[in-house]
């Protein structure tokens, strides 16, 4: 699903000042944020809102007020072409009344605005009622009376000056320029904080910010007569939930060159020959398998049909028939769910309904086990899992929209064997080497997809043998799992990532990660994307 | 403040935010409005949300130098704030050897976008909706899903030379899947306009998932290959929105586009296409209704960008226009396929043999090159077989560039206004016919219902 991005610029030594302020009272510390809320913290306008519902009968209510800031510097070639800054605050309010939702939200940060809310929002759930068949039912969750937490950045992003930013990037373009053939380059800093206090009449006040940071760049080589075009990506270089360090560390300008000297090999790579071949997949590429095939699958609200109408549902149904059954890979397979993992984008302190960050598997050695879950949601499977609690996997993009189920960082275990990408590659006669995330596309019940990459190598005699185009992959996400025969060890784990996973009416984008090592799978039907097939 | 603001509040709130800046010149965005959904599963009303929202984005400039903040606060700190942030950061802006000079005043066209009946499509009236339209699904077992969406907004654009810009719209959209309760089968069925009364209503739409849901059951499998295939306007519209990617016209000048000229320069003039495809762009066309200007106040008018199969026209950005010694042409006004006439049922009474597309799913580009996309059909696939729909057939992959499928044009429907995104959501306008294409290329079976 697309995503617009929405960019923004944030340089001033406050923001410094603001990130280094963890408590509640400095939340807001930044002089934009100030003038919002100048004469009410955001604690109490949550209780405002809190009790006006509570004042109309709620069974249960909760309150965000948040603050996202986006930041983009782009450039292209040798100049800036993207200098923004975006920030949007604002407070929304759920209401369970006789079990139904209602929630508003408005971007008015006053007494007035947060009392009507929650009067309005009680008034749209006794609406609803109207059209409701079954009783929302809530886990139960510990309140959390003094929460905070925040990603644990080494250097925010939005102190680092923009001349800084700005010349990392064309620094590094012009590297990438320096390449015979290499004729067009973008690339781009992008940086999120999502700063929330939250608040439930389950007697929790949770104070988090959250950081997401992604370096990036696009190198493009066009044949000298114009026949043909060819991107490379710098799809090694995840975004992560870390802060300006990973800009530092991902060092754009040391690797420009051998992606733009990729981009031209594309050009006069041998065209792919269709058929079975055996894959060996680099985390850089892998993540987002893991992510269609599995992260999708395993959500709880698709497995029942919550989704069918955009989304889609999932071959991982019904619950009663498929959890601690089906067998979705060899034993060597191991699927984890983890927001509490280091770097990682769906990392947090608590979910977007209280809930702690959990970590629990989702396949394991082979059999899929459990299923992601939100508050609402525990009840439909508790007989099946023994689980009474919510799996914390509640999350909304921003304060203007309801919170729902989303994917938690969904990662594949490494091997016992400490194999690298190259034992990989020895071990494989005849196959075919992919790097970095290309076209991807699956159907609504995640069964058959399509997947490409940026770039391909041939694998012949346990050697890379030259370069590859046009190449995707195609599968039944079952048989595709269960070909797995081969995994790199702890040392070749890595992390990769989406900034844009899309689910959702509204459509709302979640960040998510996904860590995996490289893997084989056997016997794969591969396609040649230039030829009509 | 109100939630929607007027041409006359828009231009106050311009005039206040442009002359609280010192940058040599300075352009203001201004979009303000409410947003509203429902959300309803297993054949009842899941989740509802009402937000009232504006926000500005500023534009300072210094010379060459330029930068934007977008903000949503409006009081006269938050104000000054951002023009603070806006001005510091132009100035540490490198230039740009690209940026033009502002727009002074120009003339819009003025679609009546707005409809107060959608403006009042709030909580209760979309809760009688859903309950209108579970109320079937419920009788006949089965399961429906679906979403109601509307928004009702204002947008202004105003700058230091004099320029401003408003307009109002309205826009809703209901859609609906319907399954099986064995999961067996699925249908699907949407309508959006900026009129809610012009949208069918729940019930009916509805009805059609459901008669597909029913009759999706039991697929036989279509072997991969090409097919003669019936698309239905969503379908048709799920793959035209994305022929906009191939109208930049710098991209192809710079032979990086699909209508680029081998050796340089693009195919503006050139037939690309089957004589029966005319596509256009037009703010004030009735099925279309679309914002007469762009981000920065570049009036939009009526463009073909396809006449009759031949390239009439791309897309040129003020700078690109510039240096190629032409008029801007904005790619904005959404996007139409003129159609002829005859519904979904007469295009199938003429196809001996091909498969019926509901709508597709998933759609990615895989070959920018020809324009190629990969995706699966979903929610009514259909075997037709002399004139006629006989069984259902498991949903395919295809593999399909635009241009070639629009060069495979068999037979043009009538058009009608569809919902063009996959995810539902209130997208640019999409009107696209019913088309019948031969050989359009399947490459492989989805055991996806």
């Amino acid at each position: 699903m697309s995503v617009t991005r929405r960019e923004f610029v944030k340089h001033t030594s406050l923001a410094a000042a603001a990130l280094a302020a963890s408590s509640r009272s400095e939340l807001f510390a930044s002089p934009l944020e100030t003038t919002l809320l100048q004469d009410i913290s955001a604690k109490e306008l949550c209780m405002v809102a809190l009790n006006a519902a509570i004042g109309e009968g709620v069974e249960y209510a909760d309150v965000r007020i948040t603050s996202v800031r986006n930041q983009v510097v782009s450039t292209r070639e040798d100049r800036v072409a993207g200098l923004v800054d975006d920030e949007t605050i604002g407070i929304g309010v759920r209401v369970l009344v006789g079990g139904t939702w209602g929630f508003h939200a408005s971007r008015h940060l006053t007494r007035e605005e947060a009392a009507r809310l929650a009067r309005a929002a009680v008034a749209q759930a006794r609406a609803n009622q109207r059209a409701a068949l079954d009783r929302v039912r809530l886990a139960p969750v510990d309140p959390y009376p003094n929460g905070e937490w925040q990603t644990p950045i080494e250097e925010d992003p939005f102190a680092v000056p923009v001349e800084e930013k700005i010349d990392l990037l064309l620094t590094a373009n012009a590297e990438a320029l320096r390449v015979r053939g290499a004729r067009f380059v973008s690339s781009s800093l992008a940086f999120v904080r999502l700063r929330t206090t939250f608040a439930s009449t389950d007697g929790s006040v949770i104070d988090q910010s959250l950081y997401r940071t992604w370096p990036s760049m696009n190198v493009t080589a066009v044949a000298p007569d114009s026949s043909d075009f060819q991107s490379r990506a710098s799809a090694e270089v995840a975004p992560m939930g870390l802060g300006y360090e990973h800009v530092r560390r991902a060092n754009l300008f040391g690797r420009a060159s051998e992606w733009a000297e990729e981009a031209v090999q594309k050009l006069s790579a041998r065209a792919v020959e269709p058929g079975q071949w055996d894959l060996v997949l680099d985390p850089s590429h892998l993540f987002l398998t893991i992510h269609e095939s599995i992260g999708h699958p395993t959500e709880l609200d698709r497995a029942v049909g919550y989704e069918a109408n955009y989304a889609g549902t999932s071959f991982l149904a019904p619950p009663e028939e498929v959890i601690g059954q089906f067998r979705y890979g060899p034993e060597i397979m191991n699927i984890q769910a983890d927001r509490t993992q280091h770097g990682a984008l769906a990392t947090v302190g608590w979910d977007d309904e209280g809930v702690p960050a959990d970590s629990w598997p989702l396949v394991r050695d082979g059999i899929f086990v459990d299923y992601q879950t939100t508050r609402d949601q525990v009840h439909w499977i508790a007989p099946l899992t023994r689980m009474s609690r919510s799996h914390g996997c509640s999350y909304a993009q921003s304060w203007d929209r309801i919170q729902f189920q989303r994917m938690p960082n969904v990662s594949l275990l490494p091997g016992m064997d400490d194999y690298a990408l190259d034992d990989l590659i020895a071990a494989t006669d005849r196959g075919i080497l992919i790097k970095g995330r290309g076209s991807y596309s699956i159907d609504q019940q995640r069964y058959n997809f399509q997947f490409g990459g940026q770039v391909f190598y041939e694998i012949r005699g346990g050697q890379i043998a030259g370069m590859l185009k046009d190449v995707a992959y195609q599968g039944r996400t079952p048989e595709f799992w269960n070909s797995l025969d081969m995994l790199g060890g702890p040392g070749s784990y890595e992390l990769g990532g989406t900034f844009y996973d899309g689910k959702g009416q509204p459509a709302q984008v979640n960040a998510v990660s996904h860590g995996c090592p490289p893997a084989r799978f056997k016997q794969v039907t591969v396609i040649n994307t230039a030829r009509a097939e | 403040m109100p939630d929607i603001l007027t041409e006359s509040e828009a231009r106050a709130l311009c005039d206040r935010i442009l002359s609280r800046t010192t940058a040599d010149g300075a352009e203001v965005r201004l979009l303000s409005g409410l947003e509203g959904n429902t959300r309803f599963a297993a054949n009842q009303l899941t989740t509802a949300g009402e937000v009232v929202d504006a926000e500005a984005t500023l534009t300072a400039r210094f010379g060459q130098r330029s930068a934007s903040v977008s903000f949503n606060s409006l009081s006269d700190a938050g104000i000054d704030a951002a023009v603070r942030k806006a001005e510091s950061l132009a100035r540490l802006s490198p230039e740009d050897p690209e940026q033009m000079p502002l727009l002074g005043p120009q003339q819009y066209l003025a679609p009546g976008a707005f409809f107060d009946g959608t403006e009042g499509l709030g909580p209760e009236r979309r809760a009688d909706a859903v309950a209108e339209a579970v109320a079937q699904p419920r009788q006949a077992d089965l399961v429906a899903t679906g979403f109601v969406e509307r928004v009702a907004r204002s947008t202004a654009v105003a700058n230091a030379a004099g320029l401003f810009a408003y307009s109002r719209s309205s826009l809703a959209s209901f859609t609906t899947t319907v399954r099986t309760p064995d999961g067996g089968g699925s249908g699907w069925a949407g309508g959006t306009h900026n009129d809610w009364s012009r949208v069918a209503a729940p019930a009916e739409l509805v009805q059609r998932a459901a008669d597909k849901a029913e009759r999706s059951v039991d697929p036989t499998v279509a072997q991969p290959g090409p097919y003669t295939v019936v698309l239905e306007p969503t379908a048709v519209g799920n793959l035209l929105q994305l022929l906009s990617f191939g109208l930049d016209a710098r991209s192809n000048d710079e032979g990086r586009g699909a209508f680029a000229r081998p050796g340089g320069g693009n195919q503006i003039g050139e037939r690309v296409m089957d004589e029966r495809v005319t596509v256009f762009s037009d703010p004030e066309d009735p099925d279309l209704l679309e914002r007469p200007f762009t981000d920065d106040g570049l009036p939009v008018g009526r463009t073909t960008w396809i006449e009759g199969g031949v390239l009439a026209n791309l897309a040129y950005d003020r700078y690109w226009a510039d240096r190629q010694g032409r008029d801007p042409l904005p790619r904005a006004g959404g996007l139409k396929f003129a159609g002829q006439s005859g519904s979904v049922e007469d295009l199938i009474e003429g196809v001996d043999f091909g498969l019926l597309v509901t709508r597709f799913w998933y759609i990615r580009g895989v070959d920018p090159r020809t324009l190629k996309y990969t995706g699966l059909t979903r929610d009514g696939t259909f075997l037709i077989e002399n004139g006629r729909v006989t069984v259902a057939v498991k949903n395919l992959r295809f593999n399909e560039s635009i241009v070639t499928m629009l060069n495979n044009v068999e037979a043009v429907g009538e058009a009608v206004r569809v919902v063009a995104s996959e995810s539902g959501g209130l997208g640019p306008a999409v009107v696209a016919p019913p088309l019948v294409v031969r050989d359009f290329r399947f490459t492989s079976v989805s055991d996806a219902v």
